[in-house]
């Protein structure tokens, strides 16, 4: 009875927890400016079942691509098990769902398969990230922190793995035992192999299967709310983040209504441009001015850096990361968040996205190639960041390399970015 | 370096080639096909590049000797087009972008254009999927998809020219023609027609890498780094021992030009834009 009121209390604490920092992000994505995704649902809704529940992007890479879809997998139908610990945990019962019968033997026996999968997928992972040292993954922004981050999940996973096969390991034994409370279920073709490095009296396997049962819950719910402070909240935001995907071409950049109202009043002086109350700005200079969906792309990047190891400007060694645009705009917001609740809404740092974390070095290096938001297993577009930066930087400072503002009077000047005559345009069909 | 900016300087090779200008052909502009009453069936966006530069100028005729040769009504904009905006909008200048696009549809509309054919991925982009938020709606088309057009229709094929059969050709993919705009398959339908030896680069098709001009780099020096990005695709294109490295767009061309260069292999390995290839194998 104390175990089920404890376990109650243990549930609503970590479900408690979890919704106030998860809505905490919430709050901070919607500080973004607005943006109108509602449109092509049913392109939305395919989008999403493919590059999210399909991880269609994630095979691109096979062997990376493969053990995520082990982990994937194992991480959602293991749940299922979750579901039964936890009716289990709170009317104390055992093995709920034991009445399937042969199907529940076939259930428990394929999450064994898969926590097996699971184990051995986040070991390689380990590896290819401590051993190997898989480039992408030390590159400039993978500073401690994300290194550690990394790790600390995959170590996290590993030992749940490894307390729900003990688990039913030594549940099978009493099982096979005849102990009271343990009734005879489940398969177990995995956890038997550990059977022979249990303890064998019925008391000792009890203490044991009780404190995998707990570790295993509580480590879940620990892990619950690890998530909110980590990069890997993108098991929950990669399905929005690909719902809410840009459908259009990569190639088409978005139009700035804001400037199209003051375009045409230029051309037409009778134009009347419906005004809003609030000034402007063009292009972002902090993480507020980009949209409700660059900073959700912001809070779904795992920090793979599969968009950085296909970014020409950082093969050749230039400071550009899209990764690191991804991450820093991801920091910024935080930090915002962090000023709201401490000073209120209006509280002001003095820093802000460009310069404070990115840098001009970056955005300018960028040949809008599209080569990181093609990589992006979740669909999210580094490219957009760097463009409304690099607005800010031309439209509301002039601050551009004295290069492109002679490409720039140029145009204006000659309708092309070269200084040629517009009167010579047509030369070329003369010689 | 170079200056970026001067690519006259870096691409003036043009009188070094032979005449092949013998058959002279005459180019409609619109004013001059209104004059006469007349509507073509498709307006030949030339854009800046194919204006102005030397190298991209001979694309520019390339593509007008196979719409002539397929007898397609063509016509250009001439002293009436202006650049489409892109560089401006890349990097970050959204006004002028929109200044431009402005009086350019004011321009197209004015002449009734339903449907345009672009010498250069960028002024193709733009014009199609940038310009109708603005009021623009046309039709438009990358040259190499006009080509594989004509090749499926059975208008054009490769013969009466240059034989390429046997050649190595790679394909160098246009990042806005490629993964901008989703065509991989006409500008190597161009070439699988030349009965040449087709070779891909390790990265290629969605995965292409840049040329390294996208985003307005193409009018600015580069940022600091270990190298320029058009030596490293340049690297990776000599890996397949090509004898022709194939382009689609006249940035593409002039950022692979100057890393064939960089490697003292003009003489070995030739840049060639689509229209180039199909232009020769037909004897145009």
């Amino acid at each position: 009875m104390i175990g089920q009121i404890i376990f109650l209390l243990v549930t609503i604490a970590a479900i408690g927890l979890f919704t106030y920092n998860a809505r905490k992000i919430v709050r901070n994505i919607k500080l973004g400016k607005p943006l109108d995704r509602s449109d092509r649902r049913a392109d939305r809704w395919a989008t999403m079942a493919r590059v999210a529940l399909g991880q269609s992007k994630m095979v691109v890479r096979p062997v990376p691509g493969i053990l995520h879809i082990l982990v994937y997998a194992g991480f959602v139908i293991i749940n299922i098990e979750v579901l039964e610990i936890a009716i289990d945990g709170l009317f104390g019962t055992h093995r709920i769902f034991s009445f399937l019968g042969g199907f529940y033997g076939f259930l428990i026996g394929a999450f064994e398969w898969l926590a097996l999968a699971v184990w051995i997928s986040c070991a390689v992972f380990l590896i290819r990230r401590n051993i190997v040292k898989v480039k992408r993954f030390w590159a400039r922004e993978m500073t401690s922190w994300p290194r550690s981050d990394a790790n600390y999940i995959l170590f996290a996973e590993i030992l749940l793995m490894s307390a729900f096969l003990l688990m039913n390991s030594a549940d099978h034994k009493l099982q096979l035992e005849g102990a009271t409370h343990y009734l005879k279920a489940g398969a177990f073709p995995v956890s038997s192999w550990l059977s022979p490095l249990l303890p064998s009296s019925e008391s000792s396997l009890v203490l044991l299967e009780r404190i995998c049962w707990w570790f295993h819950i509580v480590g879940i719910f620990a892990f619950l709310n690890y998530l909110p402070y980590s990069k890997h909240f993108h098991i929950i935001l990669a399905f929005p983040n690909t719902y809410f995907s840009k459908l259009n071409p990569k190639g088409e950049f978005d139009d700035m209504q804001s400037v199209t109202n003051e375009v045409k009043a230029m051309l037409d002086p009778s134009f009347t441009p419906v005004t809003s109350a609030e000034p402007v700005r063009f292009g972002a200079k902090d993480a507020t001015d980009l949209t409700w969906k660059n900073l959700m792309d912001a809070y779904t990047c795992t920090e793979c850096g599969r968009c950085t190891s296909v970014c020409p400007a950082n093969i050749t060694g230039k400071l550009l990361s899209p990764r690191k645009i991804m991450m820093d705009t991801r920091d910024r917001i935080t930090e915002i968040g962090k000023n709201i609740d401490k000073h209120g809404k209006d509280h002001r740092d003095g820093k802000a996205l460009l310069d404070d974390y990115i840098l001009r070095e970056e955005i300018w290096a960028c040949t809008t190639c599209n080569a990181c938001t093609d990589a992006c297993p979740v669909n999210i577009d580094p490219l957009n960041i760097i463009v409304e930066l690099r607005r800010y930087a031309v439209m509301e400072e002039s601050q551009a390399a004295a290069s492109l503002n002679s490409m720039f009077g140029n145009i204006e000047n000659n309708g092309a970015p070269w200084k040629y005559s517009p009167a010579d345009r047509l030369n070329w069909a003369n010689q | 370096m170079v200056l970026r900016g001067n690519i006259l300087r870096q691409t003036g090779l043009t009188g070094l080639t032979n005449n092949i200008y013998s058959k002279k052909m005459t180019i409609p502009t619109m004013a001059e096909m209104l004059s006469e009453g007349k509507q073509p069936d498709i307006l030949f966006w030339v854009g800046c590049a194919g204006s102005f530069d030397e190298r991209a100028q001979k694309i520019t005729r390339d593509i007008c000797k196979i719409l002539d040769h397929v007898g397609i009504s063509f016509a250009v904009l001439g002293t009436e087009e202006s650049c489409t905006g892109d560089p401006a909008k890349r990097a970050g200048n959204e006004f002028l972008f929109q200044m431009q696009a402005m009086a350019n549809i004011q321009v197209l509309d004015g002449y009734q254009i339903k449907k345009i054919v672009t010498g250069c991925p960028h002024c193709f982009n733009t014009l199609k999927n940038e310009y109708p938020a603005l009021g623009g709606n046309y039709d438009v088309i990358h040259h190499s998809q006009l080509i594989q057009q004509l090749i499926d229709e059975g208008k054009l094929k490769a013969e009466g020219g240059e034989s390429f059969k046997g050649k190595k050709i790679t394909f160098h993919d246009p990042c806005y023609l490629g993964r901008g705009n989703g065509v991989y398959e006409a500008p190597r339908r161009a070439l699988e027609v030349l009965d040449a030896e087709l070779v891909e680069m390790k990265r290629c098709r969605s995965n292409g890498l840049c040329c390294g001009a996208g985003g307005a780099q193409m009018f600015k020096e580069p940022e600091k780094g270990a190298k320029d990005i058009n030596i490293e695709r340049i690297e990776e294109a000599l890996q397949t021992n090509p004898q022709v490295v194939a382009a689609a767009c006249p940035f593409c061309m002039t950022m692979l030009r100057d890393g064939v260069k960089n490697f003292n292999k003009e003489t070995e390995v030739s840049v060639l834009d689509i229209a180039e290839i199909t232009a020769r194998a037909n004897g145009l």
